[in-house]
């Protein structure tokens, strides 16, 4: 952990500030020049790591008092992403069913059942003991939401498979319109708990941020959709698929603002560094998509698959986003320690009725 | 709370947050013994870490890292799956007082010093080995000090990593305290994250999730927990927690009266954010100086208000999507409309 070194010229990227006080240094004096020549110049990243990190609060040397998720940014922020696109896939594609567009119907049943496969997949890879995975299923828990998630999968999952079976073979087209309304309700409720499964942690960017972070998801889920139906679907047909990537734009991004306004200093962890990065690269990315595929998703069935792309770069880029904001909130005490801090002063200053 | 338990509430008890006096019995354990707990009380600890050595060897956890970190005394750093007890070290940097260095003692007299105990005149000395303590100055200090507390799982009244485990690994036993079902625990790392304490984690070499059991088999068998046994200052008390509320009362009293105002309890109320934990910490400093979260909360008493949200949510994407495929299905009725 330590990188200090002792080299001819004395020691190299010790901790400042730490040195044991002796002699002439002890005491309300300064410290005289030139005694601690040869020890200065550490350059050691550990060494320039304050015992208090930043003004205004005190931590443990800096250390995290929450432990972040062990969680594999691919696996879960993949999985986020892939069961909004399946699920507001779901949803878009029984409207399309309804609506008589029947190539845009098909296009994104497929890509729901594949997204959905994918998903799954990732949440296995990520679980510590894969060959468990169906423990999931042992207990059915409302306080758990990845029990509920998991319910949830197991439900939607088939009626997905067979609201796909149905389209392809063309038997059963009663029941096979039954199951794409069935996908199309659990569809919603698959790209909205995801939020919940995120926010029902200790992770500050994630639990505080837990009214609107289903909404900032489920817009997110209708820009991925709206991206696939784009690419996928036949330009005649697409002509819902751009108002809906232009409502989940306009909804995540309503949502992004809200959420940055009441999270306060945990903010920053959106805007900053890297989750800073693709929140950003994902407004522009949705802004372009949504907006590109309004003007000439109906002329050019080039325009309207880049379009469609560009959506779905924009989703995955939120969902990678939130995910890398709420590892840093859960790494740096910072994000824990001063809003609770801010929390215990409110309540000091206004004592508790009743 | 009682303000607020028409939120907190489920049929009528505080299964989310708030206080919750039968924590064993709403978990369906029916005849239980009094609810387990331990009190550290961190003013008597010497940082020996005797009981981070006997939770080791108790439960047979396997080595957590050989680092070293360059803070303070610390090199365990924190809890994890492997490390069950974790003595923080703190120096505050307050200086003692003054020496001078270089100085010529080629007139002192050794043994006449020797007979005074020290090199520098006891009356002089900020401590010596034969002088009484200083005594505090006007804000209480004597100086540098070292600040030593044993961490561990706090077993909370409500308990986020068992609200959340979807296999059901983490359960509630008869003597109260939260204990992870190996043979069950998936490994799915969700615990981990809802923990506001920071104590569970995934053993990466095994997958699995663990955390203190509050010796678990030791407390089935009469046994006091490894390390309360180890503990040779007692600042780690084993008992029925009704009983260590009240000693802990009684001790931090004796101490604001002995002069150390900065004495205080945490994690002992039964109205805090967790509903108070199982176990529970005399501290001499704020809470975040050892590493712990100044007003933790149950992840899980926002949950009702989650599912809302997203169900609301729900709600908007269904609508939306209808509302777009609806004002499309105007605007191609009109075309038609004007084609025919």
């Amino acid at each position: 952990m330590s990188e200090s070194d002792v080299t001819r010229d004395g020691v190299r990227g010790e901790r400042p500030g730490r040195d044991a006080l002796v002699g002439r240094g002890m005491g309300d004096g300064e410290r005289p020049g030139g005694k601690r020549r040869g020890r200065k110049g550490g350059t050691g990243r550990r060494g320039d790591q304050p015992m208090v990190p930043r003004a205004e609060f005190t931590s443990y040397y800096g250390r995290p008092v929450l432990n972040p998720p062990t969680w594999q940014p691919r696996d879960i922020a993949g999985y986020f992403f892939l069961g909004g696109l399946a699920g507001a896939g779901s949803v878009l594609a029984a409207g399309a069913e309804l609506t008589g567009r029947p190539g845009m119907a098909r296009a994104l049943k497929v890509s729901s059942l594949a997204a959905l496969t994918g998903s799954t997949a990732a949440l296995i890879h990520d679980l510590g003991r894969p060959r468990r995975f169906a423990h999931m299923l042992r207990v059915f828990k409302p306080t758990s939401p990845m029990s509920v998630g998991s319910w949830l999968l197991a439900a939607y999952g088939p009626v997905a498979g067979a609201a796909l079976a149905s389209d392809l073979t063309g038997r059963l087209p009663r029941a096979g319109r039954a199951a794409t309304v069935a996908a199309a309700l659990l569809g919603a409720a698959v790209a909205s708990y995801t939020a919940v499964l995120a926010a029902d942690t200790a992770v500050p960017a994630w639990h505080d941020g837990y009214r609107e972070l289903p909404y900032l998801f489920v817009g997110s889920a209708a820009t991925a959709a709206g991206g696939m139906a784009l690419l996928a679907s036949p330009v005649a047909e697409n002509a819902p698929a751009r108002g809906v990537a232009l409502l989940g734009t306009a909804v995540e991004t309503a949502a992004v603002k809200a959420m940055e306004r009441r999270l306060g200093v945990v903010a920053e962890t959106y805007r900053e560094g890297r989750a800073g990065r693709l929140m950003r690269t994902a407004e522009a990315l949705s802004a372009t998509g949504a907006l590109g595929g309004a003007l000439l998703g109906r002329r050019s069935r080039t325009a309207a698959a880049l379009s469609g792309a560009a959506l779905l770069a924009a989703s995955a880029c939120t969902r990678f986003g939130v995910f890398h904001a709420g590892m840093r909130s859960a790494k740096d005490p910072k994000y824990t320690v001063l809003p609770q801090r801010e929390r215990l002063e409110a309540r000091r200053e206004r004592p508790r009725e009743g | 709370m009682t303000g607020t338990s028409g939120r907190s509430s489920l049929i009528g008890r505080n299964l989310l947050a708030g206080a919750e006096p039968d924590v064993a019995g709403d978990a369906g354990h029916q005849g239980h013994p009094p609810r387990a707990g331990f009190f550290t009380d961190t003013s008597v600890c010497i940082g020996c870490k005797a009981c981070e050595v006997a939770c080791k060897e108790w439960n047979a956890i396997p080595e957590d890292g050989l680092d070293f970190t360059g803070m303070s005394f610390d090199n365990t750093q924190g809890l994890g799956a492997s490390t069950w007890r974790h003595v923080a070290f703190i120096e505050q940097n307050k200086p003692l007082g003054r020496t001078e260095v270089a100085v010529d003692h080629g007139d002192v007299d050794v043994l006449a010093l020797a007979s005074q105990g020290s090199g520098t005149p006891v009356e002089q000395a900020a401590i010596t080995p034969t002088s009484p303590a200083p005594a505090p100055s006007q804000d209480g200090q004597t100086g540098l000090r070292w600040l030593m507390a044993s961490d561990v799982c706090k077993h909370c009244t409500h308990a986020a990593c068992l609200d959340v485990c979807p296999t059901g690994a983490l359960f509630r036993t008869e003597f109260g305290t939260v204990v992870v079902q190996d043979d069950i625990c998936n490994g799915c790392g969700y615990c981990v994250p809802a923990c506001p304490y920071g104590v569970v984690d995934v053993r990466p070499e095994d997958g699995g999730a663990h955390k203190c059991t509050l010796c678990y088999d030791r407390l089935g068998a009469g046994q006091e927990p490894a390390c309360a046994k180890a503990c040779p200052t007692d600042s780690i008390q084993f008992g029925p927690l009704d009983e260590l509320r009240e000693r802990a009362a009684a001790r931090v009293e004796e101490l604001h009266r002995l002069g150390v105002e900065d004495a205080r309890l945490y994690g002992h109320d039964p109205e805090d954010g967790v509903g108070g934990d199982g176990a529970f910490f005399l501290l001499l400093d704020e809470p975040e100086v050892y590493g712990l979260p100044p007003d933790p909360v149950v992840t899980t008493r926002d949950l009702p208000s989650m599912w809302r949200h997203a169900g609301a949510a729900a709600l908007t994407l269904l609508g939306g999507v209808a509302a777009v495929f609806a004002a499309q299905a105007g605007v191609s009725g009109r075309r038609t409309g004007r084609r025919r």
